[in-house]
């Protein structure tokens, strides 16, 4: 996701697959269910989730709190893996959409179509299964499934340099009617003026209603879409959300959001170097704790004694770390720490680490690509500048399983870094057939040619009369005059 | 060579008095019930007690009464001929046949040898996973709803109570919505309703297999029972046999897999009712014809009775213990069958590749399944039919999990021809001189020898 061009996303995910899971606590061997688990899901979504095992999975103690109405306090009931090299494509949607009641034959599924939904610059898929109260008395609980699809599409380089959108132009599909099945069907449109004084954008046909919430700390607008209301299909047959800008944008700059962070690499060679995290507050004149949660492969052994957190020039001390080291193909690395963010700074975190060298059986097929370091996991209560009202769950379900908030002044944000690519020391795979011409030309060659000369036996031999190449030599010299052979 | 013979072992004894007074009530159940208490009859044997010719137990014109138990009453008369014939055919009925062995087998017989019915049964497992799936094509049209947990625990869970001395059984199940069947069906004007033809039933299950998705997530093999409830525009649904004439369960099942059955919905008398029509499916219904193809699955059908023969209906528990004999018997013939395919590839897998190495623990689990298998046969060959059905299961676990071990797989071990590749690029320059050289020095040692006077 990149921040600077896309804003605050609302749900982000990491690169590759992540999966996270709080096993109850009648569960006896969690790491067994784990792997049980792995593969079944592995199965039916189409994805290589089977190849999560214990060098690549973690028990984090402080980042991920059981969703919904667990309350969690044992933290080896939890298990967290990420795959960074696995990549999201058709075979995964189709199972994702199958988990719908309808599926994809009505309602608003019916404009999820592979062809134009991976022709987007940014595709995420996301499954969330979580136990909640099943009405406001909360007598019985029921296990509530939630599916996200986050896509990005990039109209400015595909419509003709326009930044007018329409459904009919990202997904080739208009909506026609609403799931029977569903109890609330709406298409929310985000028109949130950006200064306060014209108006800049057109949405057609004109909504039933506008709905206005404070997301993520700003005051956001948006336009609703009730496909259950008999009244949207009144004029026409079908309904295609148009939006179109009434004057071109000077400036298409989005607010950057309040918590925002990148990782990247440093160092030369291929022995040492170091990653670096830059974590940025911009927040006026409120600070905040984040949980920083990294999981770095047991093939590059990070040395904890150079850990540095610098903010502003200063030393920052967390209040809380949790550091597992790893082991050698059994577990990974992981690092979770709690550091206090001043107000409006930026805050460094490096470590530096060895670049292990790997047996040749470990090596993948294209070794020189790089390995994967997956992205780190940020967890924060990010205070929002606008007070934030309680919002009943019974009239915007949406907003409130999404943006959660248990009191208005802050709201929670899980952040992802960048994925790493680092090269390991990698050894010339074409050395074994190299060795075998070698010594075989030598042996052949050398030893060949030393033995017949040790071993040559001489013996008189008669002067042949001549043969053909000796006759033509007598011709040729007659011809220069020369006396023959 | 493998072959299976089989032989019943029959004791004659005169009844016991407590046996005098329990045959002594007025009707044949009472008389199975009570009798049923006073025996010990293991599993896999059956006890028969003859009556006399002028009992009033059996009713008119009925010889042979079949009790639910493990017990069945045969009326004397006709001289010994006769009941000699009667015991055979109530052996045929209750107990395993020859066919019925051979049926079991029929995984490993080569193909000519079985009629086109052999190989029906559900194959012996360790356990079954059944699910109910409710089809619903049209769901603006129908609201369906159906009461699937108190129907289990009502008509399905007694069944499956009984047959856990077979396997572990697992119940769910789901609804599908937008599921149609893969096949459209035709409209016949004179019954004013469409017909699905029985040629035409293959071809429905396919496009709906896709989405049941219950492979995926189960170690055992699934049976699916599907209830269909028809679009309003193919509405009233019904299923034609060979013959053209409508079925009257209105459903049909394929061996091995599952059953499906149509449920119609009547459509209302007047035409301006609200969609969709609640629907409140009958379960009573629907539960007898799944259990009814539960049994059919599993083999437990009722081939042609002799007309003189009477049996008694299980009621709720959906099987008798005689059946569940014959179930058992098919099973444990079948789990050692497998034991001794699986043993022998494995031991052909050996001589193939010599330099396979076979770790401590798969090497046990062999050996624990070559004695569990033995003591199997050695207890079938006795008849202690439970201990021998225990054992089997034992071996075949043992013997799959000898077989699917990992270590053995083929291509961890180097093939002899890649070892070649490597060193006669090495050797053959290396040999051709010194091979040369060897064969200069013997032609000259003969030359030697031929010619000893050839010295100055």
């Amino acid at each position: 996701w990149r921040t600077r061009a896309g804003g605050q996303p609302p749900l982000q995910a990491p690169a590759g697959a992540e999966l996270w899971v709080w096993f109850q606590p009648t569960v006896t061997d969690v790491d067994k269910a784990w792997k049980e688990l792995s593969n079944i899901l592995s199965g039916i979504f189409c994805a290589s989730l089977n190849f999560i095992d214990s060098t690549n999975t973690v028990t984090p103690t402080a980042s991920f709190k059981p969703l919904g109405l667990a309350n969690g306090t044992d933290h080896h009931l939890l298990r967290y893996a990420v795959l960074p090299r696995e990549v999201v494509c058709t075979e995964n949607l189709t199972p994702w959409k199958k988990l719908l009641p309808c599926g994809s034959k009505a309602g608003l599924a019916v404009l999820l179509k592979a062809e134009r939904l991976f022709h987007s610059s940014y595709h995420s898929q996301a499954v969330h299964i979580r136990p909640i109260c099943r009405d406001a008395s909360c007598l019985a609980v029921s296990w509530e499934l939630r599916q996200t699809l986050t896509v990005v599409f990039d109209t400015f380089s595909s419509g003709q340099g326009k930044k007018d959108w329409s459904l009919f132009k990202m997904f080739s599909r208009t909506l026609t009617d609403a799931c029977p099945l569903a109890s609330q069907s709406k298409v929310y449109v985000d028109i949130s003026p950006k200064n306060k004084e014209k108006e800049l954008l057109e949405v057609t046909p004109p909504p039933a209603s506008v709905y206005e919430a404070i997301v993520q700390g700003d005051k956001r607008t948006y336009a609703v879409y009730d496909l259950l209301s008999p009244s949207l299909f009144n004029t026409s047959r079908s309904l295609n959300v148009q939006l179109k800008w009434k004057r071109p944008q000077d400036s298409s700059e989005l607010p950057t959001p309040i918590l925002h962070a990148q990782r990247y690499v440093s160092g030369y060679g291929l022995q040492t170097g170091e990653i670096s995290t830059l974590i940025y507050n911009t927040h006026p004149y409120r600070a905040f704790p984040v949980i920083l949660l990294e999981t770095v492969p047991w093939y590059l052994r990070l040395y904890v004694h150079t850990l540095t957190i610098i903010t502003k020039g200063k030393e920052n001390k967390p209040s809380y770390i949790h550091y597992q080291p790893a082991q050698d193909r059994r577990q990974p690395h992981l690092l979770e720490m709690l550091i206090q963010l001043p107000a409006s700074s930026v805050t460094k975190i490096t470590i530096q680490f060895e670049r292990a060298l790997l047996k040749w059986t470990e090596y993948t097929p294209d070794p020189n690509h790089g390995f994967y370091v997956s992205s780190s996991v940020l967890s924060a209560l990010v205070p929002s500048v606008i007070a934030m009202k309680d919002v009943d769950v019974e009239q915007s379900p949406l907003f409130t399983s999404l943006f959660p908030s248990s009191d208005g002044s802050s709201y929670f944000v899980r952040l992802y870094t960048e994925p790493l690519l680092v090269n390991l020391p990698t050894p010339d795979f074409s050395m074994p057939y190299n060795v075998i011409c070698l010594t075989c030309t030598v042996v052949a060659v050398c030893y060949g040619s030393f033995y017949n000369l040790l071993t040559r036996t001489f013996h008189v031999e008669e002067p042949s009369r001549g043969g053909l190449a000796k006759r033509l030599a007598n011709i040729i010299r007659k011809f220069r005059g020369v006396p023959p052979l | 060579r493998t072959s299976i013979t089989s032989r019943y072992e029959t004791v004659y004894r005169s009844t016991t008095a407590q046996e005098e007074a329990a045959l002594d009530v007025a009707t044949a159940r009472e008389a199975d019930a009570a009798l049923h208490l006073l025996q010990d009859a293991s599993l896999g044997a059956l006890t028969v007690y003859v009556v006399p010719e002028t009992s009033s137990h059996l009713p008119q014109g009925i010889n042979v009464y079949v009790g639910k138990h493990r017990s069945a009453l045969v009326r004397a008369g006709g001289g010994l001929a006769t009941l000699r014939t009667r015991l055979q055919q109530l052996t045929q009925v209750m107990s395993f046949t020859a066919s019925s062995i051979a049926a079991a087998l029929s995984d490993r017989l080569p193909d000519g040898q079985l009629g086109p019915d052999a190989r029906r049964h559900l194959k012996s497992s360790l356990g079954y996973e059944i699910t109910f799936s409710l089809l619903n094509p049209d769901p603006k049209s129908h609201a369906v709803d159906w009461d699937i947990e108190d129907a289990v625990n009502r008509y399905v869970q007694p069944v499956l109570d009984k047959l856990s001395l077979v396997a572990n059984f697992s119940v769910d199940s789901q609804i599908l919505y937008y599921a149609v069947l893969g096949v459209t069906p035709r409209f016949d004007k004179e019954s004013s309703s469409f017909l699905l033809s029985a040629h035409s039933l293959p071809h429905v299950i396919n496009p709906v297999e896709a989405r049941l998705g219950s492979s995926a997530a189960s170690l055992y093999p699934v049976l699916n029972f599907l209830l269909y409830v028809p679009e309003r525009s193919h509405s009233p649904l019904y299923i034609q046999d060979k013959d053209g004439a409508p079925v009257s369960t209105n459903a049909f099942h394929s061996p091995r897999w599952g059953g499906i059955m149509v449920y119609n919905v009547e459509t209302p008398a007047s035409p301006q009712a609200s969609l969709p029509l609640h629907v409140d499916v009958d379960m009573v219904r629907v539960m007898e014809v799944f259990l009814a193809q539960l049994r059919l699955l599993f083999g437990l059908s009722r081939e042609e009775l002799p007309p003189e023969f009477l049996l008694e209906s299980p009621g709720n528990e959906g099987l008798a213990n005689w059946e569940l004999d014959r179930l058992l018997w098919a099973h444990t013939v079948e789990n050692i069958a497998t034991v001794s395919t699986t043993l022998t590839s494995l031991a052909q897998l050996l001589d193939k590749i010599g330099n396979i190495v076979i770790k401590d623990d798969v090497a046990s689990e062999v050996y624990r399944a070559v004695t569990s298998a033995q003591s199997a046969m050695a207890k079938l060959a006795v008849g202690h039919l439970h201990s021998a059905f225990q054992a089997s299961k034992e071996a075949v676990t043992s013997s799959e999990r000898a077989f699917f071990d990992p270590s053995l797989l083929h291509l961890l071990y180097f093939p002899d021809d890649q070892k070649f590749a490597i060193y006669i690029p090495l050797f053959l320059p290396m040999a051709v001189p010194i091979l040369l050289s060897l064969a200069k020095i013997v032609r000259e040692a003969r030359q030697r020898k031929k010619e000893p006077t050839k010295m100055d």
